[in-house]
């Protein structure tokens, strides 16, 4: 790997120069979001900061117990994010569990299997390797269920009359609802699609960038963002699905109703 | 014909009542008082107890698909998926729509130029495809002018001489009076017989 220059401090203040003048416009234009602006940077630099030494000592420790419980910590906090960001939710525990499994179940299978059969760390569960797999599917993953299951549920609710117009003529639930499952699995891969299509031409990925940056060479850089991106398409297509599906069924039951009755608009 | 027995539904019942073929019942109460959620447990289309049948089976030998063909519901507000008038009948072609006074064209146009009125008496039509032994029918006629309401009657008496079971809510007494057999009243989730009419 070739040298890679090293940041100081110092620097990393410096950068932020521009930031701070930002906030000082917008205070004199009163945009009314130098509060917020401020409150978004201290919490970056506290996180990123934290997972910086967190990332460290766990790279030091070696511990798959360890490695593990972290990754379920990230599930969790993602998994309360997709429940988080919806509207119109599903009333009790089915209300995380749908989401949660959906991403589960897909981000697990996708990253075991880019850990195991792709990338073979020393160990396979190495969490330098691990942990930003899982991070960056996940993320995407969860971006794709909020936004399906998010416009599932508003579709649903507005569509109601129209719905159960097809139930009374003898349609079934699947039927009644296929053209709002097909939207919401629509919206929650549309995000990844247009990742795609526009990657490396209008943007390169941040992913990449910092590999460049930090000396590595750029075709092996591409092979890895390429790998990572059809990870993240793959992941999130699949859990998009299972989410609307397990949803969809959900919201419906067992003598082809729809049972909007299960869903719980959230106070704005 | 249609039995219920013992329909219980949120604060609604336990409800017993029996149509023969061709018979009319009216339901009148005041606003809130259920009668769509009534109408709407009959057809299975929200969670409710009971045991239901009609001369096609019982409602709990049959997929709820299927119960719905059967006891067509059509609701005051009258629900359409699709763009075109014509892609929410089976038959297009076969639809009666001179018979309630709808223009022949009615079928290719937008449904969202519809006036209320068309809307409730196509939607009408679109139930009658699948012959139903019964109709519940929630306040058919409240778009419709004096005219038009009395073309949407006299089809509905062919339905009546062709032996279908009607259950009619309506706030016209007038109309109770025209169609019904029998009037019962829903109120405090109870059905009972009015007095008289």
């Amino acid at each position: 790997m070739a040298e890679y220059l090293q940041l100081s401090y110092a620097d990393i203040a410096l950068a932020s120069v521009f930031l701070l003048l930002n906030g000082a416009l917008s205070l004199w234009l009163r945009l009314g979001i130098a509060r917020n602006l401020a409150f978004a940077m201290v919490r970056m630099v506290g996180q990123l900061l934290l997972v910086g030494l967190i990332l460290k000592k766990l790279f030091e420790i070696q511990s798959p117990w360890l490695t593990l419980l972290v990754a379920l910590f990230m599930a969790s906090f993602a998994a309360r994010e997709i429940w988080a960001r919806q509207e119109r939710r599903l009333k009790g525990w089915c209300g995380v569990a749908i989401g949660g499994t959906a991403m589960g179940a897909s981000v697990g299978v996708v990253a075991l299997m880019a850990l195991i059969v792709l990338v073979q760390p020393d160990p396979w569960w190495n969490p330098r390797y691990a942990l930003p797999l899982l991070g960056m599917i996940m993320g995407n993953a969860m971006t794709g269920i909020s936004l399906a299951l998010d416009t599932l549920h508003t579709a649903l609710n507005r569509e109601q009359r129209a719905i159960e117009a097809q139930l009374l003529l003898g349609a079934g639930k699947w039927q009644a609802m296929r053209p709002f499952i097909r939207q919401a699995m629509r919206a929650g891969m549309m995000p990844s699609i247009n990742g795609m299509a526009a990657i490396g031409v209008v943007s390169l990925p941040g992913m990449m960038t910092g590999q460049i940056l930090s000396g590595v060479d750029p075709n092996e850089a591409v092979k890895y963002q390429l790998m990572v991106m059809f990870l993240i398409a793959g992941a999130t297509g699949l859990a998009v699905m299972l989410a609307t599906l397990g949803s969809a069924r959900a919201l419906s039951d067992d003598r082809d109703r729809l049972r909007i009755d299960r869903l719980r608009k959230v106070g704005k | 014909m249609i039995e219920i027995n013992a329909l219980t539904r949120l604060h609604i019942g336990p409800v017993n009542l029996s149509l023969a073929d061709g018979e009319v019942v009216a339901i009148t109460g005041p606003s809130g008082s259920g009668k769509s959620v009534l109408l709407r447990a009959i057809a299975d289309l929200d969670p409710n107890a009971g045991r239901l049948r009609t001369q096609s089976g019982a409602r709990a030998d049959m997929p709820a698909p299927a119960w719905r063909r059967k006891v067509a519901y059509l609701p005051a507000e009258s629900g359409w998926w699709a763009d075109i008038v014509s892609e929410h009948f089976e038959k297009p072609e076969l639809a009666d729509l001179a018979s309630l006074g709808i223009s022949p064209e009615a079928m290719g146009w937008e449904v969202a130029r519809l006036s209320s009125g068309e809307r409730q008496r196509l939607a009408f039509l679109r139930l009658l495809e699948h012959a139903p032994d019964v109709l519940l029918l929630d306040e058919p006629t409240a778009p419709l002018d004096g005219e038009n309401t009395a073309l949407f009657e006299a089809r509905l008496q062919r339905c009546i001489a062709a032996g279908v079971s009607v259950l009619l809510v309506t706030h016209d007494p007038a109309q109770a009076a025209r169609i019904a057999d029998r009037h019962y009243v829903l109120a405090d989730g109870q059905l009972s017989e009015a007095a008289h009419g």
